[in-house]
């Protein structure tokens, strides 16, 4: 086991060196930088002030040095300055993963909460009533587009209590906090959980065909008990490979529901960032977000022995 | 029943004496004033900006020397009014004007203004200064500014090449503020200190705006307000449910469609709407160097083809203004009258104008079985692509078919700039309403915005004649004559003048909207709250 944690870990590193170049070598390719966004906001091109304001950026400097800055930056713990604000990027991007930590973790745990139970009930009632119920929910969760649902939540809202739900200031307190961040969780999560819920039932139904359940059956094990014990744990496998999938998602894909209901998080700053082509920003949070979905996949391959003692590591 | 009317009629008469003798409420002190804001602007260094995504917060953390009355909607050179300059002389050759300076004024980090802090700021503005501005976008503005120089710490004096009165309309417009000697323009940009009604507290990208009250501002009293809030709502659908659900008192300014205000009346029929122009142009740029378009009977069908009244209601509902480059009356101070307006080329009967374009472009071997193939080539957003679309429908009428080329906003200038483009559709946006602002910008040989180069000497020795001009009758005479050419010259036609509107809840007081420019009229001090 230790020897996997160790090849892991590297291969983890390796992956982040290669995402690193790319996410590098792709913001470069993007048409305009800085310099370019600046001035088109004031309609003009002024080649000379441009190109000073590249040199001010580094800019101009070979790819290659600009990449070794950021990389060895990186290392120390200096991610730069934010070409917009001008402040340091650390300070910029740091208070907005709390943010969008907080809404992924409440929209995960609604879809865990609502997805794996009611998926198991589907299943176990499969072609009932509730199961049609449940099956036409779940896929229109599917179907429905996040910025359509989320501004909907926000009319009903509006007509029917007269307040919207939306991020105006940071909230004072956890019972601020939860009420600021639930709304746009369930919005976020109502996808989430049909997710988790159809592959649930399948993963579940597959399981309750097989030969051992069948045995436990015969030998007057409880329903309840060959459900959710023996069959349950099993199911499990793949759907903690697609939680563990959305959690890494939800870190940095959650632009529409960030924007619909105004939360100052990672994925509509990332956005804002491209944007304005701010690379120290953009750079730096894509590092981070693509960090947090290897570890979260490091993490879901060490869960597995967890759940299926037949998985071993050693080799 | 005469004398029933007539009873009536004295009833109503009398109680609408009664309403308007019920004296205006006493203004309140107190009460942070919440605005949402369309985007994070890219700093709030006002002079480094050209976006009044800018000046909307950033207005009320600066004094200018002179500022337009911020009460009347209508900015001309009747409403300017003495702001950290207590008056203001022209010499009697008009070659300088010298301003006396407010005594008392103290910066927001408490140091005292003197005229140092006036001559830093133009010696910035015209690249004199060892400290630099990281962009400079209205230099041009003070090109004819040959010095300011100052006597004593409350007195400057503005020497000029040649006599241009409208240096006082530049000087009043937000966009330009006095900025303070004592710190930095990278300082400026990132914590703005003024002299102004509020005081900077932060800016947090996709969050916040916050200022808080100035407490030593000159003007004993004011500000009303303790604080404006910008809550940076990108999203324009959230952004009117936050106003019709009262998270924000008002809109960003001239942010609202005709069919957004319809939908927030609707929702809260209590919220108070206006539309009014913001002296923004859509206009079609033709590259003049690129064949067949060097052909000026080509450009002048092109101009003849277009029908504005269209585009306006099309685009706008119906809410635009058909005008030359300058905004037209009344809102507009210096634009085309409606009579002078009908006698340019391509402003009559469409019907018959299309007729004539037709038959140009017949003469020069086109028709509708061989078309002139183009590429439309314009900015990616809707305000841009929008009416595009319109202009692609409009020029096929004369066999000219056309392809839209969307252009990703940070490429777009750099496109034009190196003519890389046949025919284009652009936005212009006045900072004031003023001739030499749009003339010498957009028209002059060698400026950086005369994106289609259009270039005509003899023109050019109008816009020096207007600009010296003291006499507004006269001045407006020659204008009138420079619009008039400019548009048959095809040099950039103007397709309409939009007007956007902006709402606000009941209890903000004392506010008003700017019709003939978007980007003076938020100083706010006087604002206050009635709750």
């Amino acid at each position: 086991m230790g020897t996997y944690i160790v090849r892991r870990f590297a291969l983890m590193l390796l992956t982040l060196f290669g995402i690193s170049v790319l996410i590098f070598v792709m913001l470069r390719m993007v048409p305009g930088n800085i310099a370019d966004i600046l001035f088109d906001a004031a309609g003009m091109i002024d080649v000379s002030e441009k190109a000073k304001l590249e040199h001010e950026l580094g800019l101009d400097k070979p790819i290659i040095v600009q990449y070794a800055e950021w990389i060895s930056g990186l290392a120390r713990g200096d991610l730069g300055y934010s070409y917009v604000s001008e402040k340091p990027a650390l300070d910029e991007i740091a208070p907005r993963i709390p943010i969008t930590a907080k809404l992924a973790g409440l929209a995960l745990a609604f879809s865990v909460i609502f997805g794996v139970p009611l998926g198991v009930l589907s299943a176990v009632k499969q072609n009932s009533m509730l199961d049609y119920v449940l099956r036409v929910v779940s896929l229109s969760g599917l179907s429905m587009p996040a910025f359509w649902l989320g501004l909907l939540i926000l009319m009903v809202f509006v007509s029917a209590f007269g307040s919207i739900p939306i991020y105006t200031d940071p909230p004072q307190g956890f019972w601020s906090a939860l009420g600021l961040y639930s709304v746009p969780a369930a919005a976020v999560g109502f996808r989430s959980s049909a997710l988790v819920m159809r592959l649930t039932r399948s993963s579940m139904l597959e399981v309750l065909r097989q030969d051992y359940i069948r045995t436990a059956r015969a030998k007057g094990a409880a329903d309840w008990m060959v459900n959710y014990r023996h069959a349950l744990r099993n199911a499990l496998l793949p759907v903690v490979t697609v939680i563990g999938i959305e959690a890494a998602f939800l870190m940095g894909g959650l632009i529409v529901t960030e924007t619909v209901f105004n939360i100052p998080g990672v994925a509509r700053f990332l956005v804002e960032a491209i944007r304005w082509r701010d690379y120290p920003i953009v750079q730096n949070l894509v590092m981070f977000i693509a960090a947090v979905a290897v570890a979260v996949n490091f993490l879901i391959d060490l869960l597995y022995a967890v759940l299926d003692p037949r998985i071993r590591y050693a080799s | 029943m005469t004398a029933k009317l007539t009873a009536l009629a004295a009833a109503v008469i009398a109680a609408a004496a009664s309403i308007s003798a019920v004296p205006a409420a006493e203004p309140k002190h107190g009460g942070i004033l919440r605005i949402y804001h369309r985007e994070t602007p890219p700093s709030l260094s006002i002079h480094e900006e050209a976006t009044f995504s800018v000046n909307v917060p950033a207005m009320g953390l600066f004094n200018n020397l002179v500022i337009y009355d911020q009460h009347v909607p209508q900015n001309s050179m009747q409403t300017i009014r003495p702001e950290l300059a207590t008056s203001w002389a022209w010499s009697k050759d008009n070659l300088s004007l010298t301003f006396k300076l407010r005594h008392g004024v103290t910066w927001h980090d408490g140091k005292p203004f003197s005229a140092k802090d006036v001559k830093c700021t133009f010696d910035l503005l015209q690249d004199k200064a060892q400290d630099k501005f990281r962009k400079n976008p209205r230099k041009d503005w003070y090109a004819n500014v040959a010095d300011v120089t100052i006597n004593g710490d409350d007195e400057v004096t503005f020497h000029l090449r040649r006599p241009q009165p409208s240096l006082l309309a530049m000087l009043a417009s937000g966009y330009t503020p006095i900025y303070p000697c004592h710190v930095s323009p990278a300082q400026m940009r990132t914590h703005p200190i003024g002299t102004g009604p509020f005081k900077f507290v932060e800016m947090k990208q996709n969050e916040s705006i916050k200022l808080v009250r100035n407490e030593n501002y000159w003007k004993k009293g004011l500000p009303y307000l303790d604080g404006i809030e910008y809550t940076i709502i990108r999203n324009r659908a959230t952004a009117v449910l936050a106003f019709v659900a009262g998270k924000v008192d008002m809109t960003f300014p001239t942010e609202m469609t005709k069919a957004l205000i319809a939908d927030i009346k609707k929702q809260d029929p209590t919220a108070i709407c206006e539309i009014k122009p913001i002296n923004v142009n859509t206009n079609l740029i033709v590259n003049r160097d690129s064949p067949p378009f060097n052909d000026p009977q080509l450009r002048r069908a092109m101009a003849l083809a277009l029908d504005r009244k269209a585009f306006i209601d099309i685009i706008l509902q119906g809410e635009g203004d058909i005008g030359g480059t300058l905004l037209p009356p009344p809102e507009g101070v210096w634009g085309m009258p409606p009579d002078v307006l009908k006698t340019v080329a391509g402003y009559g009967d469409v019907n018959k104008d299309r007729e004539e374009a037709r038959a140009i472009m017949k003469k020069l071997g086109y028709g509708p079985d061989k078309p002139l193939k183009i590429k439309v080539s314009t900015r990616n957003l809707a305000t841009y692509r929008d009416p595009a679309v319109v202009l692609i429908d409009q020029l096929k009428q004369i066999y000219i078919d056309g392809e839209l080329e969307p252009v990703e906003s940070s490429a777009w200038f750099a496109k034009v700039a190196r003519k890389d483009y046949s025919v284009g559709l652009n936005l212009t946006g006045n900072g004031i309403d003023d001739p030499d602002q749009a003339f010498y910008e957009n028209y002059a040989c060698t400026s950086e915005r005369n994106y289609t180069h259009y270039c005509n000497k003899d023109l050019e020795k109008l816009f020096d004649q207007q600009s010296a001009e003291t006499d507004v009758d006269k001045r407006k005479k020659l204008v009138w004559e420079i619009d008039k050419k400019l548009q048959e010259d095809v040099a950039r036609p103007v397709l309409f003048h939009a007007r956007t509107g902006t709402c606000w809840k009941p209890y903000v007081k004392n506010l008003t909207i700017m019709s003939n420019s978007a980007y003076n009229g938020y100083r706010f001090e006087d604002i206050w709250l009635d709750k």
